[in-house]
Formats: C-alpha cells, sequence, structure tokens
C-alpha cells in the first residue's frame, strides 16, 4: 500500500508540473506585452522598460520559467493588474464559493442519482428503467450554459420564485447548483444502473438468493456495496468536468466564484490572474484525484496489487 | 397472444430480433436528425437571405410567428437586431456542424496517429506521449480551451485548433490500447514475418482494426465538441462577432430575457436535439460494433 501511495503522489507531483508548464508556455504566447497592458499606453519607453525589468521580463524565458515555478510553488503568481492586489488572494476571496457550489453539486447528485439508478437497475427494460434512461441521456446532451439561461427564465423571471444572479443569500445558490448538478445526475445514475446491473449477474448475489434472502436483503447489503465502487471513482473523475462547468454556470448567474473570476480575467487581459485560476482549479483536480485513487485502492485491494 | 406458450428458444430469437432491431433504429433516426441539421444548414440561411450583419431594427424582437413587413413570416420570432431568429438559428447550427467535423478530422487524425506510434513502437515515445495525456487530462478541457482561446483571439480556425488540442487525447488513446491488443495477434505476426515494413504493419495490417472503435469516439466526441464551441462563443472567446453561433445567440438573448425569451431558448433546443442524435448515435454504434468499450 505504502509504495502504491508513493507513486500515485509522484504522478500528481509530475502532472501539477507539467500544467503549471503549459500555462505558463500558452500565457507566454499571448501577443500582448504585459507590460504594456499595465503602464497604458501613455508610458514613456524608458518606464516601460523599468517595468519590464520589475517583472522580470527582460530576463531569457529560461530564468522567467524558473522564477515562475518557484513562485508558483509558493502560491505567488503575481499582482492583478486591475485591481492590484495578489492574483492568490483575489482567489482565496472567491474560492469557497465555488467550493460550496460544487460540493452541493454533487451532494445533490449522489442523493438524485442513487435512487434512480436503483429503480432503472430493478425494472430493466421496463417503463421506470426506459424512462430514467432517455431522462439521463437527454441530462446529459444538455448545454450547461442554456439550461441556466432557462432556469433563470422560469423560476427567477417568470414564477419570481428565486433570486436570480450574484450570491447575496443562500437562495441565490438554488439555481446554479442545479444547473451545475444535472449532467453530472446523468452520468452517475447510468453508472449506478449499469454497476448494479453487473453485480446482479455475479455468483454471490445468486448465493445470497439461493440462501432464501429477502430480494431487500440481497439488493441492499449485498450487491449495492460492490456496485458503489465505480461509482466512487466516477464521482472523482467527473469533478474536474463539475469545476470545468463551474466555469460556464458562474458566468450565467454571476456567481462570485472562481470560474467568474477566471472568465473576467480573461475578459480584462489580467493574465496574471487568468494562469492562477488554471492551475488552482487543476490542481483541485489533481488533489481530488489523488484522494479518490487511494480511497478506491483501499476500498478495493484488486486496484493496487494490480501494478 | 399465441395460443401456445412460445418455447424459450422462440422467446430468445424474439427478443434477439427486437434488440437488433432497436439498435438499427437508435443508429437510423438520429443520423436522419443529424441529416436534416446538415440540410438546413445550408439551405435555410441561402432561402432566407440571411446576413447576419444587417439590422433590420423596425422588427427587433418580435414574437414567434410574427408577420413581416415583407409578407413573410417569422414563425421562430426575431432577434435584437431584427433578423430572423430560425435563419440564425441554422446559420450557428453550420458553424456548429462545421467545427464539430473539422476539429474531429484534425483531432482524430493527429490523435489516431501518434496513438498508433506510441502503441507500435513503446519505449520512450509511449512514455512521453502518455504522460502528455495525463497531463492533459488533469485540465477539465473546457479550461485549456479558454485559456488557449483568449491567447489566440477569436475565429473559427482557432476555435477549431483549440478544440483538436483538447481533444486529441481520447483518439490517441483509444488507438493506442487497439493498437497494444492487436500488434501481437497472429495476423500481424503473419505479416511481418513476410516481410512488411513498420509503414505498412501500421497503416494496412493495424489501422483497419482500429477504425471501429474510432469511429465511436468520433461520433461521442462530435457532439461534446459542438457543446464546446457554444459554451466558448456563449463565454465570448469563440465565434467573432458577425458569425453567429447557436452559443453567441444564446448569449445575446440573456439581456433580454424579461422581453423576448425565445431568442435564448430556441437557439438552446436546437443545440440539444443536435447533441443528443449524436450522443445517441454514439451509444448505437458502441453496442453495434464495440460492446467493450466503455468511456475511454
Amino acid at each position: 500500500m505504502l509504495g502504491y501511495v508513493i507513486r500515485r503522489v509522484l504522478l500528481a507531483v509530475f502532472v501539477l508540473w507539467g500544467v503549471a508548464t503549459v500555462v505558463f508556455v500558452i500565457v507566454r504566447m499571448v501577443p500582448a506585452d504585459p507590460a504594456l497592458l499595465i503602464a497604458g499606453d501613455t508610458a514613456t519607453p524608458e518606464q516601460l522598460a523599468a517595468l519590464r525589468h520589475l517583472m522580470g521580463l527582460d530576463q531569457p524565458l529560461i530564468v522567467q520559467y524558473g522564477q515562475y515555478l518557484g513562485q508558483a510553488l509558493t502560491g505567488n503568481f503575481g499582482v492583478s493588474y486591475t485591481q492590484g492586489v495578489p492574483a492568490m488572494q483575489l482567489i482565496g476571496q472567491v474560492l469557497p464559493n465555488t467550493a460550496l457550489l460544487a460540493v452541493l453539486a454533487c451532494a445533490l447528485a449522489l442523493v438524485v442519482s442513487f435512487p434512480l439508478g436503483l429503480l432503472a437497475a430493478l425494472r430493466v427494460n421496463r417503463f421506470g428503467d426506459r424512462a430514467v434512461t432517455t431522462g439521463s441521456l437527454v441530462a446529459q446532451a444538455l448545454p450547461g450554459f442554456w439550461i441556466g439561461v432557462v432556469l433563470l427564465l422560469i423560476f427567477s423571471r417568470t414564477l419570481k420564485w428565486l433570486p436570480s444572479i450574484g450570491l447575496s443569500e443562500p437562495s441565490n445558490l438554488v439555481l446554479p447548483v442545479i444547473t451545475l448538478a444535472l449532467p453530472f445526475i446523468a452520468i452517475l445514475t447510468r453508472m449506478t444502473r449499469s454497476g448494479l446491473l453487473e453485480v446482479v449477474g455475479e455468483g454471490y448475489v445468486n448465493t445470497a438468493r439461493a440462501k432464501g434472502l429477502p430480494e431487500r436483503t440481497v439488493i441492499f447489503p449485498h450487491a449495492v456495496r460492490n456496485a458503489l465502487i465505480p461509482i466512487v471513482t466516477v464521482v472523482g473523475l467527473e469533478f474536474g468536468t463539475l469545476l470545468g462547468g463551474a466555469v460556464v454556470t458562474e458566468t450565467v448567474f454571476s456567481f462570485p466564484g472562481i470560474g467568474k473570476l477566471l472568465v473576467s480575467s480573461i475578459q480584462t487581459r489580467d493574465y496574471s490572474v487568468a494562469q492562477a485560476c488554471v492551475v488552482v482549479i487543476a490542481a483541485c483536480f489533481v488533489v481530488i484525484n489523488l484522494v479518490v485513487d487511494l480511497l478506491y485502492a483501499y476500498l478495493d485491494p484488486r486496484v493496487r496489487l494490480a501494478k | 397472444m399465441t395460443a401456445a406458450p412460445p418455447t424459450i428458444a422462440l422467446q430468445t430469437m424474439q427478443r434477439a430480433r427486437r434488440a437488433r432491431g432497436g439498435v438499427a433504429a437508435r443508429i437510423v433516426v438520429p443520423l436522419v436528425v443529424i441529416g436534416i441539421f446538415v440540410v438546413a444548414a445550408i439551405v435555410v440561411p441561402i432561402v432566407y437571405h440571411y446576413d447576419p450583419l444587417h439590422a433590420e431594427l423596425l422588427v427587433r424582437l418580435k414574437p414567434p410567428g410574427t408577420a413581416m413587413p415583407d409578407g413573410s413570416t417569422a414563425f421562430l420570432g426575431t432577434d435584437q437586431i431584427g433578423s430572423d431568429l430560425f435563419a440564425e438559428m441554422m446559420d450557428g447550427a453550420r458553424i456548429s456542424l462545421l467545427v464539430g467535423a473539422a476539429t474531429i478530422v484534425v483531432a482524430g487524425v493527429i490523435g489516431v496517429l501518434l496513438g498508433m506510434l506510441a502503441g507500435y513502437f513503446g519505449g520512450w515515445l509511449d512514455m512521453v506521449l502518455m504522460r502528455i495525456a495525463d497531463i492533459q487530462l488533469a485540465f477539465p478541457s473546457i479550461l485549456l480551451a479558454i485559456l488557449i482561446a483568449s491567447v489566440l483571439g477569436q475565429g473559427v480556425l482557432n476555435v477549431v485548433i483549440v478544440l483538436s488540442i483538447a481533444n486529441w487525447v481520447v483518439f490517441a488513446r483509444v488507438a493506442r490500447s487497439q493498437v497494444l491488443t492487436l500488434k501481437n495477434r497472429e495476423y500481424v505476426e503473419a505479416a511481418r514475418t513476410l516481410g512488411a515494413g513498420h509503414a505498412h504493419l501500421i497503416f494496412r495490417t493495424l489501422l483497419p482494426g482500429c477504425i471501429a472503435p474510432i469511429l465511436v469516439i468520433a461520433t461521442v466526441e462530435f457532439g461534446q465538441v459542438i457543446l464546446a464551441e457554444a459554451a466558448l462563443s456563449f463565454l465570448g472567446v469563440g465565434m467573432p462577432l458577425g458569425t453567429p453561433s447557436l452559443g453567441s445567440t444564446i448569449s445575446n438573448g440573456t439581456q433580454y430575457l424579461a422581453t423576448a425569451w425565445w431568442i435564448s431558448t430556441l437557439p438552446g433546443i436546437a443545440l440539444l436535439i443536435l447533441v443528443l442524435a449524436t450522443g445517441v448515435l454514439g451509444d448505437a454504434l458502441r453496442d453495434r460494433f464495440d460492446p467493450k468499450l466503455r468511456s475511454a
């Protein structure tokens, strides 16, 4: 187990380095001169040169890269030129909001999809199953930003049940959480269904039936426990998609989260904030996947013994 | 309802026939839907003389079914500059289909080539490619797309480049794993023994065996790419002004939710139908050609 943990952690560190490098390369490809963006068009060439020197932009690219990596390690991604505060400080302000949004969406997805998947698996190819399967197919094809707009239109503009945008009261969370959870519900429902169907065909379930246990007992502790294992992995994997979806959802609802911050920093060409956002989101994703992987190995010994 | 109870063999046969019929319908129906979209995307903007830059301010924000001054009927209404929404949507669908197809071709060719090379030669090439894939899968791909799009700027070609960069990995992984399972088969050994070179083995012997799973993945990814393009355009880093995309039409409509609900709502339904059709088609092709292939 220890060897497995070490291997996984090393891989995660490697991936984080890769992410930071990719972001560095992309941001350095920007045609605009960052110094010019900060100083404005009225700056004299001397002022620009001084600013470039201050920002380290006159150094060779490889030196810049080294400095960037060193600073990224300490969570320093430079200063936002539009707001004059460190990029990480801006992220610190909004990250809890996104975390809340993602966790609530995840919880909602789990609570809704498990019974739906169970229902579908127990009534395979009958009406209930057909309805659930079709519903999840549609939900997976839903454009997240569009369903957000439609929910706004129905519940906030027309019915006036819920506030529209921003985050000033808890009820502001309802629509973004539903929007973000919908595709997740679809995937988890399908996973729960197919996971259960797979397990139901296995010998130990037949044994439980042969012992004369009531169907409820066969399904509940026996079948469900093993069907849960792949679901844990999917939750981890899809969490990244959830974070990506948060970018779009937060923009629709003007929700003060890291996704909204990313989009607005890109619109204002505030690249130090944009790169910090991307690295932080990717880091969250990598850490969550690491935890899920380890959890998975703990739950299922076959995984850690495989390689 | 037959008089005699059907035998088990008969039941099994009927079930198999029904299942096969089901798969066929699930392939044909979405293909027809996509075909209608393709035809409409080409024909409708021409028939309506659609020009995205032409404003007709007297008839802006008209609800669906409004009679237009020139005698026609805007049966899906008009948008904020007075364009016919149906024509605008079909022009947007044209961009969606174009970007989707171009991206799948570019990402598919690059991904399949690299994936096959990695699987065939193994060694450091395989190592490097798969580590790059690991890194890339650590990003939610929309994040990578937003970042690159913001650097490259807006435009059809740029969106294709961005989405190809974000999607080649999936093809590479599928092609690689398929080559790994195939390369020790006897027919490949036989070709090698007969003196086939690397190029012949890769393109003539192994490639045909990779086509089915790649086709399945391409179909599934097609829908995802269309969604991603719409999302990028919605966020304002996709299509430039003057190139209507379903995403940017939905985005424009959000400012008129109180007065003109149709601008945001209807293009989304078109998008949903298109993506749903590719999703159903992808699932059906997977069942038909490659039952073992799960999300790769």
